[in-house]
Protein backbone atom coordinates (compact mmCIF):
# COMPACT_ATOMS: atom_id res chain seq x y z
CA UNK A 1 0.00 0.00 0.00
CA UNK A 2 1.45 3.22 -1.24
CA UNK A 3 1.88 5.92 1.72
CA UNK A 4 -0.18 9.05 1.87
CA UNK A 5 -0.17 12.27 -0.08
CA UNK A 6 0.47 13.99 3.45
CA UNK A 7 0.45 12.23 7.26
CA UNK A 8 1.15 14.69 10.18
CA UNK A 9 1.10 13.28 13.61
CA UNK A 10 1.44 15.55 16.49
CA UNK A 11 2.48 17.94 14.43
CA UNK A 12 3.61 21.63 15.90
CA UNK A 13 5.30 24.59 14.77
CA UNK A 14 6.76 27.73 16.81
CA UNK A 15 7.19 31.39 15.34
CA UNK A 16 10.14 31.87 17.79
CA UNK A 17 8.34 31.59 20.88
CA UNK A 18 4.79 31.65 19.43
CA UNK A 19 3.25 28.16 19.26
CA UNK A 20 1.38 28.48 15.98
CA UNK A 21 0.45 25.05 15.19
CA UNK A 22 -0.21 22.53 18.19
CA UNK A 23 0.27 18.95 17.88
CA UNK A 24 -1.79 18.74 14.19
CA UNK A 25 -2.50 14.98 13.14
CA UNK A 26 -3.88 14.95 9.67
CA UNK A 27 -4.18 12.23 6.53
CA UNK A 28 -4.70 13.08 3.21
CA UNK A 29 -4.92 10.04 0.76
CA UNK A 30 -4.54 10.59 -2.93
CA UNK A 31 -7.90 11.83 -5.07
CA UNK A 32 -8.89 13.82 -1.84
CA UNK A 33 -9.48 17.33 -1.19
CA UNK A 34 -9.25 18.23 2.74
CA UNK A 35 -10.52 21.77 3.31
CA UNK A 36 -9.09 23.92 5.87
CA UNK A 37 -11.24 25.97 8.07
CA UNK A 38 -10.32 28.54 10.33
CA UNK A 39 -10.73 31.98 11.81
CA UNK A 40 -7.52 34.49 10.77
CA UNK A 41 -4.36 33.58 12.20
CA UNK A 42 -5.63 30.36 13.46
CA UNK A 43 -2.09 28.70 11.22
CA UNK A 44 -4.32 27.59 8.15
CA UNK A 45 -1.39 29.70 6.38
CA UNK A 46 1.21 27.64 8.30
CA UNK A 47 0.07 24.60 8.01
CA UNK A 48 -0.10 24.53 4.41
CA UNK A 49 3.77 26.35 4.37
CA UNK A 50 4.79 23.84 6.36
CA UNK A 51 3.97 20.48 3.74
CA UNK A 52 5.20 22.99 1.70
CA UNK A 53 8.69 22.54 3.31
CA UNK A 54 8.57 26.71 3.68
CA UNK A 55 8.34 26.51 7.28
CA UNK A 56 10.11 23.74 9.75
CA UNK A 57 7.89 21.82 11.94
CA UNK A 58 9.66 22.36 15.91
CA UNK A 59 8.26 19.01 16.27
CA UNK A 60 6.20 15.96 15.49
CA UNK A 61 6.30 13.81 12.50
CA UNK A 62 5.32 15.04 8.79
CA UNK A 63 5.22 12.82 5.60
CA UNK A 64 4.43 14.07 2.02
CA UNK A 65 4.56 10.68 0.41
CA UNK A 66 6.43 8.60 3.18
CA UNK A 67 9.45 11.39 2.78
CA UNK A 68 10.44 14.81 4.43
CA UNK A 69 8.72 17.85 1.84
CA UNK A 70 12.37 19.31 1.41
CA UNK A 71 13.47 15.57 -0.25
CA UNK A 72 11.05 15.12 -2.83
CA UNK A 73 11.97 15.51 -6.24
CA UNK A 74 11.44 18.96 -7.61
CA UNK A 75 7.75 19.95 -9.10
CA UNK A 76 5.82 17.06 -6.89
CA UNK A 77 4.55 20.08 -4.59
CA UNK A 78 2.52 23.08 -5.77
CA UNK A 79 1.79 25.71 -3.98
CA UNK A 80 -0.32 28.82 -4.12
CA UNK A 81 -0.46 31.52 -1.30
CA UNK A 82 -3.07 33.40 -0.07
CA UNK A 83 -0.77 36.59 -1.23
CA UNK A 84 1.59 36.67 -4.08
CA UNK A 85 4.04 39.50 -2.36
CA UNK A 86 5.90 39.30 -5.90
CA UNK A 87 6.80 42.62 -7.87
CA UNK A 88 4.24 43.36 -10.22
CA UNK A 89 6.35 45.30 -12.29
CA UNK A 90 8.46 42.08 -13.39
CA UNK A 91 9.37 41.86 -16.86
CA UNK A 92 6.54 38.81 -17.84
CA UNK A 93 3.59 38.27 -18.98
CA UNK A 94 0.61 35.85 -18.25
CA UNK A 95 1.88 32.62 -20.36
CA UNK A 96 5.65 33.42 -19.05
CA UNK A 97 4.46 32.98 -15.36
CA UNK A 98 1.94 29.87 -16.26
CA UNK A 99 5.52 28.25 -17.99
CA UNK A 100 7.91 28.99 -14.58
CA UNK A 101 5.34 26.28 -13.54
CA UNK A 102 6.90 23.52 -15.68
CA UNK A 103 10.61 25.21 -14.90
CA UNK A 104 10.84 22.57 -11.68
CA UNK A 105 11.09 19.52 -13.39
CA UNK A 106 13.13 20.91 -16.61
CA UNK A 107 16.96 19.51 -16.99
CA UNK A 108 18.83 23.19 -17.37
CA UNK A 109 19.61 22.37 -20.81
CA UNK A 110 16.64 21.37 -22.04
CA UNK A 111 14.25 23.13 -24.26
CA UNK A 112 10.29 23.94 -23.43
CA UNK A 113 9.07 21.07 -25.57
CA UNK A 114 5.62 20.37 -26.96
CA UNK A 115 4.60 18.64 -24.10
CA UNK A 116 5.86 21.96 -21.69
CA UNK A 117 4.14 24.22 -24.14
CA UNK A 118 0.74 22.09 -23.93
CA UNK A 119 0.45 21.84 -19.91
CA UNK A 120 0.92 25.43 -20.30
CA UNK A 121 -1.93 26.07 -22.93
CA UNK A 122 -4.42 23.75 -21.23
CA UNK A 123 -3.70 25.26 -17.60
CA UNK A 124 -4.59 28.49 -19.64
CA UNK A 125 -7.49 27.65 -20.71
CA UNK A 126 -8.44 25.49 -17.63
CA UNK A 127 -8.17 28.66 -15.90
CA UNK A 128 -9.77 31.30 -18.90
CA UNK A 129 -6.80 33.33 -19.12
CA UNK A 130 -6.64 32.02 -22.55
CA UNK A 131 -7.31 35.81 -24.40
CA UNK A 132 -4.85 37.37 -21.79
CA UNK A 133 -2.39 34.89 -22.47
CA UNK A 134 0.20 38.48 -23.53
CA UNK A 135 -0.79 40.59 -21.16
CA UNK A 136 1.52 42.05 -18.50
CA UNK A 137 0.61 41.17 -14.89
CA UNK A 138 0.82 44.63 -13.35
CA UNK A 139 -2.61 44.77 -16.26
CA UNK A 140 -3.97 42.19 -14.87
CA UNK A 141 -6.86 42.49 -12.07
CA UNK A 142 -6.60 40.62 -8.58
CA UNK A 143 -9.10 38.24 -9.78
CA UNK A 144 -7.03 37.36 -12.93
CA UNK A 145 -3.27 37.27 -10.73
CA UNK A 146 -4.95 34.81 -8.40
CA UNK A 147 -6.12 32.88 -11.73
CA UNK A 148 -2.42 32.91 -12.98
CA UNK A 149 -0.55 31.77 -9.97
CA UNK A 150 -3.35 28.49 -10.05
CA UNK A 151 -2.71 27.99 -13.35
CA UNK A 152 1.40 27.92 -13.01
CA UNK A 153 0.39 25.27 -9.98
CA UNK A 154 -1.82 23.30 -12.81
CA UNK A 155 0.86 23.47 -15.36
CA UNK A 156 3.28 22.19 -12.73
CA UNK A 157 1.78 17.99 -12.95
CA UNK A 158 2.00 18.13 -9.06
CA UNK A 159 1.58 15.36 -7.52
CA UNK A 160 -0.18 17.67 -4.23
CA UNK A 161 -2.05 20.63 -4.45
CA UNK A 162 -1.74 23.59 -1.91
CA UNK A 163 -4.31 26.13 -2.46
CA UNK A 164 -4.49 29.08 0.46
CA UNK A 165 -7.50 30.59 0.23
CA UNK A 166 -7.62 31.04 -4.04
CA UNK A 167 -11.50 31.86 -4.20
CA UNK A 168 -10.73 35.37 -2.30
CA UNK A 169 -11.21 38.52 -4.77
CA UNK A 170 -12.88 36.27 -7.31
CA UNK A 171 -16.48 36.55 -8.88
CA UNK A 172 -19.30 33.77 -8.48
CA UNK A 173 -18.21 32.33 -12.64
CA UNK A 174 -14.40 32.72 -11.43
CA UNK A 175 -14.88 30.58 -8.27
CA UNK A 176 -17.27 27.90 -9.54
CA UNK A 177 -15.03 27.31 -12.60
CA UNK A 178 -12.06 26.72 -9.90
CA UNK A 179 -14.26 24.67 -8.11
CA UNK A 180 -14.36 22.38 -11.31
CA UNK A 181 -11.47 22.20 -11.88
CA UNK A 182 -10.33 21.15 -8.19
CA UNK A 183 -13.30 18.49 -8.56
CA UNK A 184 -11.88 17.15 -11.58
CA UNK A 185 -8.18 17.15 -10.29
CA UNK A 186 -9.21 15.07 -7.42
CA UNK A 187 -11.73 13.28 -9.58
CA UNK A 188 -8.14 12.33 -11.45
CA UNK A 189 -6.66 10.82 -8.18
CA UNK A 190 -5.05 14.46 -7.44
CA UNK A 191 -5.13 15.31 -3.52
CA UNK A 192 -5.79 18.80 -3.05
CA UNK A 193 -5.41 20.75 0.27
CA UNK A 194 -7.37 23.63 0.58
CA UNK A 195 -7.96 26.73 2.80
CA UNK A 196 -11.28 28.90 2.93
CA UNK A 197 -13.41 30.74 4.59
CA UNK A 198 -16.67 29.86 2.65
CA UNK A 199 -18.09 27.33 4.99
CA UNK A 200 -21.34 27.28 2.88
CA UNK A 201 -19.89 25.71 -0.43
CA UNK A 202 -17.62 23.38 1.84
CA UNK A 203 -19.36 20.47 0.97
CA UNK A 204 -18.90 20.92 -2.22
CA UNK A 205 -16.10 21.43 -2.55
CA UNK A 206 -14.32 19.08 -0.36
CA UNK A 207 -14.58 15.35 0.31
CA UNK A 208 -13.30 15.77 3.90
CA UNK A 209 -13.08 19.16 6.25
CA UNK A 210 -10.86 20.02 9.27
CA UNK A 211 -11.42 23.34 11.66
CA UNK A 212 -8.25 24.37 12.80
CA UNK A 213 -7.41 27.04 15.65
CA UNK A 214 -3.97 26.07 15.77
CA UNK A 215 -5.29 22.51 17.26
CA UNK A 216 -7.40 19.90 15.10
CA UNK A 217 -11.14 21.21 16.72
CA UNK A 218 -13.30 19.26 14.37
CA UNK A 219 -12.50 16.79 11.38
CA UNK A 220 -14.61 14.44 9.19
CA UNK A 221 -17.22 14.43 6.32
CA UNK A 222 -18.39 18.43 5.36
CA UNK A 223 -21.53 18.36 6.26
CA UNK A 224 -21.31 16.21 9.66
CA UNK A 225 -18.31 18.93 10.71
CA UNK A 226 -20.67 21.96 10.28
CA UNK A 227 -23.10 20.86 11.55
CA UNK A 228 -20.81 19.82 14.92
CA UNK A 229 -21.11 23.68 15.13
CA UNK A 230 -17.23 23.15 15.78
CA UNK A 231 -16.45 26.48 13.90
CA UNK A 232 -19.11 28.65 15.32
CA UNK A 233 -17.42 28.17 18.77
CA UNK A 234 -14.19 29.90 17.22
CA UNK A 235 -15.91 32.55 15.73
CA UNK A 236 -17.50 33.30 19.20
CA UNK A 237 -14.27 32.82 20.44
CA UNK A 238 -12.33 35.36 17.68
CA UNK A 239 -15.09 37.90 17.98
CA UNK A 240 -14.22 38.11 21.74
CA UNK A 241 -10.54 37.58 21.69
CA UNK A 242 -8.97 38.21 18.07
CA UNK A 243 -6.47 36.32 16.76
CA UNK A 244 -3.66 38.90 14.79
CA UNK A 245 -0.46 37.23 17.26
CA UNK A 246 0.09 34.10 14.53
CA UNK A 247 -0.61 36.10 11.43
CA UNK A 248 1.96 39.08 12.47
CA UNK A 249 4.64 36.17 13.35
CA UNK A 250 4.24 34.77 9.98
CA UNK A 251 4.71 38.33 8.63
CA UNK A 252 8.07 38.80 10.85
CA UNK A 253 9.60 35.17 9.55
CA UNK A 254 8.61 35.78 5.98
CA UNK A 255 12.18 36.94 5.37
CA UNK B 1 35.85 58.23 -40.75
CA UNK B 2 37.01 54.43 -40.81
CA UNK B 3 40.67 56.00 -40.09
CA UNK B 4 39.36 56.92 -36.95
CA UNK B 5 37.53 53.82 -35.95
CA UNK B 6 40.25 51.93 -36.78
CA UNK B 7 43.23 54.51 -34.91
CA UNK B 8 42.74 53.07 -31.58
CA UNK B 9 43.78 49.54 -32.60
CA UNK B 10 47.24 50.66 -33.95
CA UNK B 11 48.32 49.86 -30.61
CA UNK B 12 48.38 46.57 -28.88
CA UNK B 13 47.16 47.67 -25.41
CA UNK B 14 44.13 49.44 -27.05
CA UNK B 15 43.48 46.11 -28.68
CA UNK B 16 43.41 44.51 -24.97
CA UNK B 17 41.50 47.05 -23.82
CA UNK B 18 38.97 46.71 -26.47
CA UNK B 19 38.39 42.99 -26.01
CA UNK B 20 38.27 43.77 -21.95
CA UNK B 21 35.72 46.41 -22.43
CA UNK B 22 33.31 44.36 -24.53
CA UNK B 23 33.82 41.12 -22.79
CA UNK B 24 33.32 43.12 -19.31
CA UNK B 25 30.42 45.56 -20.46
CA UNK B 26 28.43 42.41 -21.99
CA UNK B 27 29.07 39.87 -18.84
CA UNK B 28 28.10 42.86 -16.06
CA UNK B 29 25.28 44.30 -17.85
CA UNK B 30 24.05 40.75 -18.74
CA UNK B 31 24.19 39.40 -14.32
CA UNK B 32 23.04 43.29 -14.25
CA UNK B 33 19.64 42.32 -14.86
CA UNK B 34 19.11 39.94 -11.62
CA UNK B 35 20.57 42.74 -9.94
CA UNK B 36 17.94 44.81 -10.71
CA UNK B 37 15.13 42.41 -10.40
CA UNK B 38 16.16 41.12 -7.19
CA UNK B 39 16.58 44.70 -5.83
CA UNK B 40 20.58 44.23 -4.69
CA UNK B 41 22.36 47.30 -6.38
CA UNK B 42 23.95 48.21 -3.67
CA UNK B 43 25.17 44.38 -3.08
CA UNK B 44 27.39 44.99 -6.02
CA UNK B 45 29.07 48.58 -4.73
CA UNK B 46 29.53 46.59 -1.40
CA UNK B 47 31.19 43.72 -2.75
CA UNK B 48 33.51 45.99 -5.07
CA UNK B 49 35.07 47.99 -2.09
CA UNK B 50 34.99 44.58 -0.05
CA UNK B 51 37.62 43.29 -2.51
CA UNK B 52 39.86 45.91 -1.75
CA UNK B 53 40.75 43.98 1.29
CA UNK B 54 41.47 41.31 -0.86
CA UNK B 55 43.74 42.97 -3.48
CA UNK B 56 45.93 44.15 -0.38
CA UNK B 57 46.33 40.99 1.41
CA UNK B 58 47.63 39.03 -1.82
CA UNK B 59 50.07 42.24 -2.04
CA UNK B 60 51.22 41.58 1.17
CA UNK B 61 51.09 37.53 0.36
CA UNK B 62 52.65 37.94 -3.22
CA UNK B 63 50.14 36.90 -4.73
CA UNK B 64 48.02 37.25 -7.88
CA UNK B 65 45.37 40.84 -7.15
CA UNK B 66 42.69 38.66 -9.04
CA UNK B 67 42.90 35.69 -6.25
CA UNK B 68 43.05 37.94 -3.66
CA UNK B 69 40.07 40.22 -4.70
CA UNK B 70 38.41 36.79 -5.63
CA UNK B 71 38.48 35.15 -2.79
CA UNK B 72 37.05 37.93 -0.18
CA UNK B 73 34.81 39.52 -2.95
CA UNK B 74 32.78 35.48 -2.79
CA UNK B 75 33.13 35.60 1.04
CA UNK B 76 31.42 39.00 1.35
CA UNK B 77 29.25 37.63 -1.00
CA UNK B 78 28.60 34.74 0.66
CA UNK B 79 28.61 36.57 3.90
CA UNK B 80 25.67 38.90 2.83
CA UNK B 81 23.80 36.27 1.90
CA UNK B 82 23.99 34.58 5.18
CA UNK B 83 23.77 37.61 7.37
CA UNK B 84 20.79 38.50 5.62
CA UNK B 85 18.88 34.65 5.73
CA UNK B 86 20.27 33.66 9.31
CA UNK B 87 20.51 36.72 10.90
CA UNK B 88 17.44 37.86 10.19
CA UNK B 89 18.43 41.61 9.05
CA UNK B 90 18.22 43.18 5.98
CA UNK B 91 19.76 42.83 2.98
CA UNK B 92 20.73 46.89 3.16
CA UNK B 93 21.95 46.33 6.51
CA UNK B 94 23.99 43.03 5.75
CA UNK B 95 25.38 44.96 3.05
CA UNK B 96 26.39 47.82 4.91
CA UNK B 97 28.31 45.55 7.97
CA UNK B 98 30.12 43.53 6.03
CA UNK B 99 31.37 45.81 3.04
CA UNK B 100 32.03 48.52 4.95
CA UNK B 101 34.25 45.86 7.24
CA UNK B 102 36.05 44.72 5.06
CA UNK B 103 36.81 47.93 3.29
CA UNK B 104 38.39 48.47 6.69
CA UNK B 105 40.41 45.96 6.74
CA UNK B 106 41.74 46.78 3.94
CA UNK B 107 42.91 49.91 4.84
CA UNK B 108 44.28 49.22 8.38
CA UNK B 109 46.26 46.15 6.40
CA UNK B 110 47.69 48.91 4.18
CA UNK B 111 48.24 51.66 6.73
CA UNK B 112 50.25 49.36 8.39
CA UNK B 113 52.84 48.87 5.94
CA UNK B 114 56.05 51.07 5.67
CA UNK B 115 55.91 51.69 2.07
CA UNK B 116 53.65 49.54 -0.98
CA UNK B 117 53.69 50.34 -4.56
CA UNK B 118 49.72 49.02 -5.11
CA UNK B 119 48.45 51.18 -7.92
CA UNK B 120 45.30 52.12 -5.45
CA UNK B 121 43.93 54.39 -8.26
CA UNK B 122 44.04 52.10 -10.49
CA UNK B 123 42.02 49.85 -8.64
CA UNK B 124 39.29 52.77 -7.46
CA UNK B 125 39.06 53.93 -10.82
CA UNK B 126 40.34 51.18 -13.22
CA UNK B 127 42.49 51.42 -15.58
CA UNK B 128 41.76 49.32 -18.92
CA UNK B 129 44.29 50.52 -20.85
CA UNK B 130 46.88 48.98 -18.20
CA UNK B 131 44.75 45.19 -19.07
CA UNK B 132 48.15 42.73 -19.72
CA UNK B 133 47.68 39.43 -21.86
CA UNK B 134 47.57 38.03 -18.45
CA UNK B 135 44.67 39.51 -17.48
CA UNK B 136 42.73 39.21 -20.99
CA UNK B 137 43.03 35.06 -20.15
CA UNK B 138 41.71 35.37 -16.64
CA UNK B 139 38.78 37.91 -17.87
CA UNK B 140 37.70 35.55 -20.39
CA UNK B 141 38.34 32.35 -18.34
CA UNK B 142 35.87 33.84 -15.16
CA UNK B 143 33.51 35.47 -17.61
CA UNK B 144 33.21 32.35 -19.83
CA UNK B 145 32.30 30.28 -16.05
CA UNK B 146 29.98 32.88 -15.43
CA UNK B 147 27.75 33.26 -18.53
CA UNK B 148 28.17 29.04 -18.52
CA UNK B 149 26.97 29.41 -14.61
CA UNK B 150 24.00 31.64 -16.15
CA UNK B 151 22.82 29.44 -18.92
CA UNK B 152 22.31 26.23 -16.51
CA UNK B 153 20.43 28.41 -13.85
CA UNK B 154 18.77 30.70 -16.24
CA UNK B 155 15.38 29.27 -15.41
CA UNK B 156 16.07 28.89 -11.60
CA UNK B 157 17.16 32.21 -11.10
CA UNK B 158 14.20 33.66 -13.20
CA UNK B 159 11.41 31.74 -11.33
CA UNK B 160 13.42 32.61 -7.99
CA UNK B 161 14.11 36.25 -8.69
CA UNK B 162 10.06 36.50 -9.83
CA UNK B 163 8.77 34.47 -6.50
CA UNK B 164 11.09 32.80 -4.50
CA UNK B 165 8.27 31.11 -1.98
CA UNK B 166 6.72 29.50 -4.72
CA UNK B 167 9.82 28.67 -6.16
CA UNK B 168 11.43 27.00 -3.37
CA UNK B 169 7.55 25.05 -2.67
CA UNK B 170 8.10 23.54 -5.96
CA UNK B 171 11.82 22.05 -5.20
CA UNK B 172 13.64 24.75 -6.41
CA UNK B 173 16.35 25.53 -3.92
CA UNK B 174 15.82 29.23 -3.66
CA UNK B 175 18.33 29.60 -1.17
CA UNK B 176 21.22 27.61 -3.21
CA UNK B 177 20.55 29.51 -6.21
CA UNK B 178 21.01 32.69 -4.58
CA UNK B 179 23.91 31.83 -3.02
CA UNK B 180 25.45 30.98 -6.49
CA UNK B 181 23.94 34.31 -7.69
CA UNK B 182 26.05 36.39 -5.43
CA UNK B 183 29.27 34.17 -5.70
CA UNK B 184 28.75 34.89 -9.62
CA UNK B 185 28.29 38.46 -8.93
CA UNK B 186 31.49 38.64 -6.99
CA UNK B 187 33.89 37.37 -9.86
CA UNK B 188 31.35 38.99 -11.77
CA UNK B 189 33.27 42.32 -10.19
CA UNK B 190 36.22 40.78 -9.93
CA UNK B 191 36.49 40.40 -13.38
CA UNK B 192 35.32 43.90 -14.13
CA UNK B 193 38.00 46.00 -11.44
CA UNK B 194 40.62 46.54 -13.97
CA UNK B 195 38.36 47.95 -16.48
CA UNK B 196 36.36 50.47 -14.27
CA UNK B 197 37.62 50.11 -11.12
CA UNK B 198 35.86 49.39 -7.17
CA UNK B 199 33.93 52.87 -7.36
CA UNK B 200 32.34 52.20 -10.77
CA UNK B 201 31.49 48.72 -11.22
CA UNK B 202 27.99 49.01 -9.25
CA UNK B 203 27.21 51.47 -12.49
CA UNK B 204 28.05 48.95 -15.27
CA UNK B 205 26.00 45.90 -13.25
CA UNK B 206 23.14 48.51 -12.21
CA UNK B 207 22.71 51.24 -15.13
CA UNK B 208 22.28 49.28 -18.54
CA UNK B 209 19.85 46.67 -16.56
CA UNK B 210 17.84 49.46 -15.16
CA UNK B 211 18.10 51.35 -18.22
CA UNK B 212 16.69 48.40 -20.48
CA UNK B 213 14.00 47.98 -17.78
CA UNK B 214 12.51 51.32 -18.73
CA UNK B 215 12.23 50.16 -22.58
CA UNK B 216 10.53 46.52 -22.40
CA UNK B 217 8.12 43.50 -20.56
CA UNK B 218 9.45 40.66 -21.28
CA UNK B 219 12.57 39.34 -19.58
CA UNK B 220 14.66 37.49 -22.99
CA UNK B 221 14.32 41.06 -24.10
CA UNK B 222 15.70 42.96 -21.03
CA UNK B 223 18.97 40.49 -20.75
CA UNK B 224 19.20 41.03 -24.53
CA UNK B 225 18.92 44.89 -24.57
CA UNK B 226 20.51 44.98 -21.34
CA UNK B 227 23.47 43.51 -22.85
CA UNK B 228 23.56 45.05 -25.90
CA UNK B 229 23.34 48.68 -24.39
CA UNK B 230 26.54 47.55 -22.23
CA UNK B 231 28.58 46.22 -24.78
CA UNK B 232 27.85 49.26 -26.91
CA UNK B 233 28.53 52.08 -23.97
CA UNK B 234 31.70 49.66 -22.95
CA UNK B 235 33.23 50.00 -26.20
CA UNK B 236 31.92 53.45 -27.14
CA UNK B 237 32.65 54.88 -24.11
CA UNK B 238 36.10 53.53 -24.76
CA UNK B 239 36.46 55.00 -27.85
CA UNK B 240 35.34 58.42 -26.59
CA UNK B 241 38.08 58.47 -23.99
CA UNK B 242 40.67 58.22 -26.02
CA UNK B 243 39.92 60.60 -28.36
CA UNK B 244 38.59 63.00 -25.29
CA UNK B 245 41.79 61.81 -23.51
CA UNK B 246 39.78 61.22 -20.54
CA UNK B 247 39.51 58.06 -17.66
CA UNK B 248 37.95 55.49 -19.36
CA UNK B 249 36.11 54.26 -16.67
CA UNK B 250 34.38 57.02 -16.22
CA UNK B 251 33.83 57.70 -19.68
CA UNK B 252 32.05 54.58 -20.12
CA UNK B 253 29.98 54.94 -16.93
CA UNK B 254 29.07 58.81 -18.11
CA UNK B 255 27.61 56.94 -21.31
CA UNK B 256 25.50 54.23 -19.64
CA UNK B 257 24.54 57.45 -17.27
CA UNK B 258 23.29 59.04 -20.44
CA UNK B 259 22.06 56.20 -22.62
CA UNK B 260 19.99 55.56 -18.97
CA UNK B 261 18.44 59.19 -18.89
CA UNK B 262 17.52 58.82 -22.47
CA UNK B 263 15.72 55.96 -22.52
CA UNK B 264 13.67 57.67 -19.12
CA UNK B 265 12.98 60.39 -20.95
CA UNK B 266 11.79 58.29 -24.39
CA UNK B 267 9.51 56.39 -22.57
CA UNK B 268 7.93 59.70 -20.81
CA UNK B 269 7.36 61.25 -24.06
CA UNK B 270 6.20 57.90 -25.72
CA UNK B 271 3.50 57.15 -22.73
CA UNK B 272 2.41 61.07 -23.41
CA UNK B 273 2.16 60.93 -26.97
CA UNK B 274 -1.33 61.90 -28.54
Amino acid sequence: MSAPAVRAHDLSVRYDRLLALDKIDLTLENGQALGIVGPNGSGKSTLLKTIAGLVAPASGVLEVFGAAPHSLPPGTIAYVPQVEAVDWSFPANVYDIVAMGRFPRMHPLRRFSKADRAAVDSALAALRLGDLRGRHISELSGGQQQRAFVARAIAQEPQLLLLDEPTTGVDAATEEALRELVRGLVAGGLPVLMTTHDLERAPEWFDRLMVVDRRVLAEGDPLTVLESGAYAGIREHVHTHGHARVENAEERTSL
Amino acid sequence: MIDALFAPFQYEFMQRAFVAALVVGTLCSTIGVYVVLRKLSFIGDGIAHASFAGIVIAYLRGLDYYIGAAAVAVVTAVGIGYVNRRGKVSLDTAIGVLFTGAFALGVFLMSRLPTYNIDLQGFLFGNILAVSRGDIITILVLSAIVAGALVLLYRPLLYTSFDPVVAEASGIRAGVVSYVLLILLALTIVVSLEAVGIVLVAALLVTPAATAYQLTRSFRRMVALSAAIGAFCAVAGLYASYYLHAASGATIVLLVTLAFFTAMLSKRIWQHAP
